[in-house]
């Protein structure tokens, strides 16, 4: 069993135009998401991502659980799965111990990830699995009608919390470093072109590379905190909200207050769970 | 939608009316997780928190399994306690259902029924709370959204009974009812709290000066004894819900027994079925009666604990009865009402033949022309006494 993740191993670098419709099953358009939601612009940024690795689309195997982010592996032609909420981190454990030479992405959400599944979370990231875990993070369960998530900030109004949430938030990059992934990255939709390279790199890292990526709600979270438009959200949220990790190193604490820090904001290098496996089962056989 | 105007009158959507019934009770706490479609009901719900119009301690849980967690730990510390929840919702409470009717705490959950993944599908049919059939809950089933809630207010009574104390779920059919708006009769929040009346529990873990344990471990020596204790108490519930249902009947003007007969008493042949699709249904008899069929139908409203002799005594006299389930017990000899029913009627040496009809799973539509296709096959039944086949899939 060879744990060799399909990864090719060129550096990044921007491929002319392609047809994204040859990485797409056409007959599942139109999509469902609303307008002015972000996740088409991350799902063509994880496109043009893929494309740069020049994975094969069948070593990519797609699995997600349940939410509009989880809609994703719905409209793309790779080996996908379509799981249960919250629980989509734990198909792809198995998925990938059956077939290490898969590259496994999970596309999940906020909800998916960080509260029902919270758990399948950080044992992934614990156990250091060849492994991508994007989570499209819009603050709110968005398919159920805009429910307070754990990462709804505080003060802000969801369906749940009419007078503003009082819980405080995870944030998922702090969260995913702790518990032990060996890659973790933000970006947002806002910065597609940004987001594209962040995404091919934890694509091309062997272990778990969990991307926290902050898209908008303009139907739910939008509306509820009266941001006036999707692209009022994108600016005010993801353009002005973030700072890329070069700029942050030159900040004080003070000045990053309200900030959240974009790019590449965690790399280690850490023995891969499946090459683990391997050895383990090489020792018990006494080869 | 948040009712906010109090009205005898509303239209309003399954949920809503479910929603606003949980207005009226004002639970001390209520624990739940989005899931469609039940979704709407917790989001009007929030609105009564967040406006004050209710007491209720309100808990987004980080899911279902959490929720009903949540709610057990409050019920055995001696709250009133309601939640809602669906499909996958109520699979993966299902550790905690078993623990709920246990600890016998009397726990009101709404379930919108909706369909079971794989494939996934979001629309209705009973193979949610079907699968929860034994794990001790008492199941009502509801037609429709003014039933839905009613019946609401009686589970409340049924659950808090002293010769009960075991959780109930009420059922609304995903979409179908809990989507659709009925202009239903709304009682006042006084003839509420008259009716359902304050709580009080009578082993609440809040009572530091007589300390309890709650789910202690029992071995081969003392566990039995705890379960034939429960089945004993969810037996009782079968003359609770008659009670509860005839003095609703009294205050309020419609009364609810254990089940509905539809033109069922010179029957023929009839037609068993749950919830929504029993509407679908009279429409069907009406047609037929019109042509000088003698058909009829039984709609059992209680399906735990399951009213085996009711049933039997209004249906031993008919020659086919047709059991219709919307969900499929994989493998098993049919499906559940098909169970019960053939299995309550094997005690009579002239008995009824009965078949098994598996419809409108995953939101399938069953209509009129469907029920008639039934009955017609049970009037053929009727007449040569032979049955071609056992259990079937129709509206497929």
């Amino acid at each position: 069993m060879s744990t060799q993740a399909a990864t090719a191993s060129v550096p990044y670098k921007e491929k002319k135009p392609f047809d994204y419709t040859s990485y797409m099953r056409k007959g599942k358009l139109p999509h469902i998401w609303c307008p002015g939601c972000g996740h088409g612009v991350v799902m063509k940024s994880l496109l043009r991502a893929i494309h740069a690795t020049g994975i094969d689309q069948d070593n990519i195997a797609m699995v997600s659980g349940i939410g509009c982010s989880s809609r994703t592996p719905g409209y793309l032609d790779f080996n996908t799965l379509h799981t249960l909420h919250g629980r989509a981190i734990a198909y792809a454990t198995g998925l990938k111990l059956a077939k290490p030479k898969l590259k496994v992405i999970v596309t999940t959400g906020d909800g998916d990830a960080l509260a029902i599944g919270g758990n399948h979370f950080i044992h992934a990231c614990r156990r250091n699995m060849d492994m991508v875990i994007l989570v499209y993070n819009n603050y709110i369960y968005g398919m159920t009608s805009g429910q307070s998530s754990p990462t709804t900030p505080q003060n802000m109004i969801a369906t749940t919390a009419r007078y503003g949430s009082i819980e405080p938030t995870f944030d998922t990059c702090d969260l995913a470093k702790a518990a032990g992934a060996t890659f973790v990255a933000r970006g947002t939709a806002y910065h597609c072109q940004e987001l594209e390279k962040t995404l091919y790199e934890a694509i091309m890292h062997k272990g778990m590379a969990v991307v926290d990526i902050l898209d908008s709600c303009p139907t739910y979270y939008g509306r509820f905190n009266k941001f006036k438009s999707a692209s009022e959200m994108m600016e005010k949220i993801e353009k002005d909200g973030t700072i890329s990790v070069a700029q942050a190193a030159k900040m004080t604490p003070e000045q990053l207050q309200g900030k959240l820090v974009r790019g590449v904001i965690h790399k280690a290098e850490r023995a891969e769970y499946c090459e683990e496996y391997e050895k383990l089962m090489e020792k018990a056989q006494g080869k | 939608m948040a009712v906010t105007m109090v009205k005898k009158q509303a239209g309003l959507t399954g949920n809503s009316a479910v929603a606003y019934a949980m207005k009226q009770i004002n639970p001390d706490v209520c624990a739940a997780y989005p899931i469609t479609p039940s979704t709407q009901i917790m989001e009007d719900f929030s609105s009564y928190v967040a406006d004050g119009k209710v007491d209720t301690e309100l808990i987004t849980a980080e899911s279902e399994h959490s929720a009903m967690s949540a709610c057990i730990g409050a019920s055995a510390a001696g709250a009133r306690v309601m939640t809602a929840t669906s499909s996958q919702g109520l699979a993966l409470m299902w550790e905690m259902l078993y623990i709920a009717s246990g600890l016998r705490l009397p726990i009101v959950l709404a379930n919108v029924n909706r369909a079971l993944s794989a494939p996934i599908n979001i629309h209705c049919d009973h193979s949610d709370s079907m699968g929860a059939r034994d794990s001790g809950w008492i199941q009502i089933y509801s037609e429709t959204v003014q039933e839905a809630y009613d019946n609401l207010f009686q589970a409340v009574r049924i659950a808090e009974s002293e010769k009960v104390l075991l959780p109930v779920m009420v059922c609304l059919d995903g979409f179908i009812t809990s989507h659709a708006i009925e202009n239903i009769s709304l009682l006042e929040d006084a003839e509420v709290s008259q009716f359902v009346g304050g709580y009080k529990a009578q082993h609440p873990m809040l009572d530091t000066d007589n300390p309890v344990t709650y789910g202690a471990m029992t071995l081969p020596d003392s566990y039995i004894i705890f379960k034939h204790q429960q089945s004993e108490a969810i037996g009782r519930a079968k003359d609770v819900v008659v009670e509860v249902g005839k003095e609703f009947g009294n205050r309020f003007g419609r009364e609810y027994g254990l089940m509905e007969k539809y033109r069922l008493d010179d029957a023929d042949v009839a037609i068993v079925i749950l919830s929504s699709a029993a509407g679908t249904t009279k429409v069907a008899v009406d047609e037929l009666r019109a042509k000088g069929k003698k058909v009829g139908l039984l709609r059992p409203r209680l399906f735990r604990p399951f009213p085996f002799k009711e049933i039997a005594d209004a249906l031993k006299s008919i020659k086919a009865v047709a059991c219709l389930d919307r969900v499929d017990s994989f493998s098993g000899f049919g499906s559940p009402l098909f169970n019960e029913i053939r299995s309550t009627l094997y005690e009579f040496e002239k008995r009824p033949k009965v078949i098994n009809k598996i419809f409108g799973l995953g939101g399938r539509d069953y209509k009129v022309k469907d029920a008639v296709g039934v009955f017609e096959e049970l009037l053929k039944i009727a007449e040569t006494g032979k049955v071609e086949t056992l259990i079937k899939y129709i509206t497929l």
